[in-house]
């Protein structure tokens, strides 16, 4: 079981990696307009422009 | 591809939907096909569209854009935001010449619009990044300014046929924003560190002794202590901080139990840790943390919907406006940010423009459309001399107006003002759960003292988890979350209705309510005139003599000219107008003189033979209609009743109401209105004194009177009354003594008010009940040791979570709020 020795601090890592990632969501206003980009993806083109 | 959109009509404009003009003059490819277009604006608009390849947006949208939004010559006016000036409110430059501004966008209609305005914008060279956010409507923006003016900017997104006009987001609003940021944080911190200790924990609960070796055991400890100290420094710190201003100010909280226990079963885990004996409860910890700040946030949310409705209302003034420079000496109008006006400043108000403050007509005629501060959806007549308010659209022509009263002191501000008492105001409740509390709190730590005390001379080693348990478990959350939760909630579906709660108590006391007290003129009636009835004397039809009426009167001032007025649409054009005062209009239609006014007036044309005996008709006022070949019609104006005042008054009777209706007007008019609208209990010739005396009598029998009026007269019963309803189109003065205003002077409301508070009572009665009972069979077990300290947390964050989602029940659901924000007769507050 002394896997147990990295796994931990491995979890803790990556604690805090997710931490860091919301932090900056939150910090970019990711969550400030839940609404808009469910219908933004509908309309992305793909087609070059003329 | 197909081209063709879900909304492509041959008949109609291709961009706007609006109808062809007969012939139709502009056309434009589009994806290969010609297309009609109504205008040259949408034709401009729709050649920018396909001409930047952004076709499509045709493809893709879901609604036509706004038609007002298209309007040429518009673009002239926006050279002035590259003013330094003008730029300093709202735009930010950050290093390497960027600047950056919120924008408010107008006519977006669907999601198919923020793609528009998001690729056209990116296209501009110098345009650094834009993002518009189709929740708030708003948009940044940001640009390289050595590259690019913000003006064409501006002109990009008007050539596709928006509007935007900077927007300084308030300090009010950014720190809300901040605050929902910080809140997420701390949430999102908390929920991490309590999923990752609980990971830590779980396999200790089940483990039988020994079964783990200790050395795992110690490391979990210390990874648990670890990712528990970020959620105790960071996600709790407002626990803290709370208590020592509890504790500093010489009061006792709910912040002083919840910090204790967290911070007292911390600073025993981390020892246990730290000795490497005995138990940790940094799963508690974590999970306490966590379900109060859910709770918290939910109350936030709740809340700040109820703020987004005020919001909205002081959004409603435009951002800029046209000043003269030099009024009246110069006619010469220059663009100014709206914050910028002074009181005095001579405005120039164009067709369909927003006022921006209130303020005196001193040039033009116009109508302006007040419903939304008075929720009246006709238009008012303006002359020189009467007063405007800000927010007010101008229908007519073209307006000169004064500004008295701006920023601040203008109608819509202070009517924000008032919704801001009512919600910094603490009800009387909660005022007594705020000092129950204090009590509560100290009995707690009194328990708290004597179990320990207690368990310290049977079993030392269950001192520990029984203080941390008794301290968590009793929380006075519930208790504290009960009323304000519930009183939010109420608050903003009440709003959303169009009825604006100013006074905290203002719901409670409804709830209890038993007579309410009507003024007649502008309450149950409309306060305006209109033809009850009209009396044919000669050949002509009914509708040919109102037409007649109306065409002599069309520049009338005097209420009942207007009435006429507005009675019908007037087809016939009067010329040699001749205005008489006090008297009557004269003037000639189709080569015939014919005059309209009072009996004696029109007699002087009409012969002297008088008309049929007049009926006469009680709260009726006569006009005349007569030309030279004699008596042509009599027009009966009452001041009618509003279409839903019977309809209430039954509904207010069927809930056990007694309704009463007082007025100042003769007791024969009153009788006869108080029959209509079916009130059995009416009083005439009342003075403000004597409906007050009327009330005080109702109240010393032991009646809770609501009393509902608008007038200045109005204001000491509507002070005396226990709880009060002003009508939005009534006096300010009524309105400040009132608890509670009616924006959108819709009766109904009223009895839908009726059955929220009385719902809104009940949800406290049970939130208060539910607490109560939850802490008196929670602290016995806790202070016996039966309930571990996490079962403790989940008890205690439980009870506040169902506090809050039964106050959540007063919240109208999604698709009753759509449906409400649809027929609501008040669109700024849907």
């Amino acid at each position: 079981m002394d896997i147990l020795y990295l796994l931990i601090p491995l979890s803790l890592v990556l604690v805090l990696l997710i931490g860091a990632v919301f932090w900056w969501a939150v910090d970019n206003g990711q969550f400030e307009d839940l609404e808009g980009p469910a219908h933004r993806i509908l309309h992305d083109d793909d087609r070059p422009s003329p | 591809m197909p081209s063709a959109s879900l909304l492509d009509t041959p008949e109609t404009c291709f961009h706007c939907g609006l109808p062809l003009p007969a012939k139709i003059a502009y056309r434009v490819v589009v994806d290969g096909t010609e297309r009609p277009m109504c205008c040259a604006g949408c034709a401009a608009v729709a050649k920018t569209i396909v001409g930047a390849g952004l076709v499509d947006y045709y493809r893709n949208r879901a609604a036509f854009p706004d038609p007002g939004a298209a309007i040429p010559g518009f673009v002239d006016e926006l050279a002035a935001y590259d003013l330094p000036d003008l730029q300093r409110g709202f735009v930010h430059e950050d290093a390497d010449n960027a600047a950056e501004a919120a924008l408010l966008l107008e006519g977006i209609r669907c999601a198919a619009c923020v793609w528009l305005i998001e690729r056209r914008l990116r296209q501009l060279p110098g345009v650094l990044d834009a993002s518009v956010n189709y929740a708030t409507r708003r948009m940044r923006v940001r640009w390289d300014a050595a590259r690019i003016k913000l003006s064409r900017i501006l002109t990009a997104v008007v050539e596709i046929g928006y509007r935007a006009s900077p927007f300084d987001p308030d300090k009010a609003e950014t720190a809300r924003r901040a605050e929902r940021r910080q809140s997420l944080k701390r949430l999102a911190i908390a929920a991490l560190g309590m999923m990752q200790v609980m990971m830590f924990a779980v396999p200790t609960y089940f483990a039988s002794e020994g079964e783990i070796a200790p050395d795992h055991i110690q490391l979990m400890h210390w990874a648990s202590l670890l990712l528990t100290v970020p959620v105790l420094l960071f996600s709790a710190r407002e626990f803290f901080v709370g208590a020592w201003r509890d504790l500093t100010g010489h009061r006792l909280g709910m912040d002083v139990p919840i910090a204790l226990g967290i911070a007292t079963a911390f600073a025993a885990s981390a020892w246990s840790t730290l000795a490497a004996r005995g138990e940790v409860y940094f799963d508690s910890v974590t999970m306490f943390v966590f379900l109060l700040l859910a709770a918290r946030f939910l109350e936030q949310e709740a809340r700040s919907r109820s703020g987004d409705a005020l919001e909205r209302l002081t959004r409603i003034l435009p951002e800029r406006c046209r000043r003269f420079s030099g009024y009246p000496a110069s006619r010469a109008t220059h663009p100014l940010a709206t914050a910028r006006l002074a009181v005095g400043d001579h405005l120039l108000i164009g067709t369909g423009e927003r006022i921006p403050a209130d303020g005196m007509v001193v040039e033009g005629i116009g109508e302006a459309d007040e419903s939304l501060v008075s929720g009246e959806s006709r238009p008012v007549c303006k002359n020189p001399g009467d007063p405007v308010m800000a927010g007010a659209v101008n229908l007519g022509s073209p307006l000169v107006m004064r500004a008295t009263a701006v920023g601040t002191q203008n109608t819509v501000a202070q009517i924000a003002r008032l919704v801001d008492r009512a919600l910094g105001e603490k009800p009387a409740i909660a005022r007594l759960v705020d000092r129950a509390a204090s009590w509560f709190v100290l009995s707690v730590l009194a328990v708290t003292a004597l179990a320990a005390a207690w368990w310290w001379a049977t079993d030392a080693r269950q001192v520990l988890p029984v203080v941390i348990a008794v301290l968590v478990i009793t929380c006075p959350c519930a208790l504290g979350l009960a009323t304000p939760a519930a009183l939010a909630a109420a608050s903003h579906h009440l709003v959303r209705r169009g009825l604006l709660p100013t006074r905290a108590n203002a719901i409670e006391t409804l709830a209890e309510v038993t007579d309410i007290v009507f003024d007649k003129t502008g309450t149950l009636t409309r306060g305006t005139p209109a033809i009850m009835q009209t009396t044919l004397l000669g050949a002509l039809s009914e509708g040919e003599v109102t037409a007649i009426a109306a065409a002599l009167e069309e520049s009338s001032r005097h209420p009942l000219g207007k009435a006429l007025h507005a009675a019908a649409p007037a087809p016939y054009a009067a010329t040699h107008l001749i205005a008489h005062s006090g008297a009557g209009v004269q003037g000639t239609v189709d080569g015939i003189v014919y005059r309209v006014g009072t009996l004696e007036f029109v007699r002087g044309i009409a012969g002297t033979g008088r008309p049929i005996e007049p009926q006469s008709i009680a709260s009726c006022t006569l006009v005349a209609l007569g030309s030279k070949q004699g008596w042509l019609a009599l027009f009966y104006f009452t001041d009618m009743l509003r279409p839903e005042s019977c309809a209430v008054v039954t509904q207010l009777e069927a809930m056990g109401k007694t309704v009463h209706l007082l007025s100042g007007d003769s007791p024969g008019i009153v009788a006869h209105i108080a029959t209509e609208a079916g009130i059995a209990r009416g009083r005439g010739g009342a003075s403000p004194t004597s409906k007050l005396d009327y009330i005080r009598a109702l109240q010393a029998k032991g009646a809770v009177v609501a009393m509902i009026g608008d007038g200045v007269n109005d204001a000491p019963s509507l002070g005396g009354a226990q709880v009060s309803v002003a009508m939005g189109s009534g006096t300010d003065v009524a309105q400040s003594a009132a608890d509670m205003v009616l924006l959108s002077s819709d009766l109904h409301v009223i009895p839908e008010a009726l059955r929220i508070a009385r719902s809104t009572r009940a949800v406290i009665r049970q939130n208060l009940v539910w607490a109560a009972a939850y802490n008196i069979v929670a602290l016995p077990l806790a202070a016996c040791a039966t309930v571990t300290p996490w079962i403790a947390a989940v008890g205690m964050s439980l009870s506040s979570l169902i506090v809050v989602a039964n106050a959540l029940r007063l919240v109208p659901s999604g698709a009753a709020a759509a449906r409400l924000a649809h027929t609501s007769p008040h669109p700024a507050l849907a």
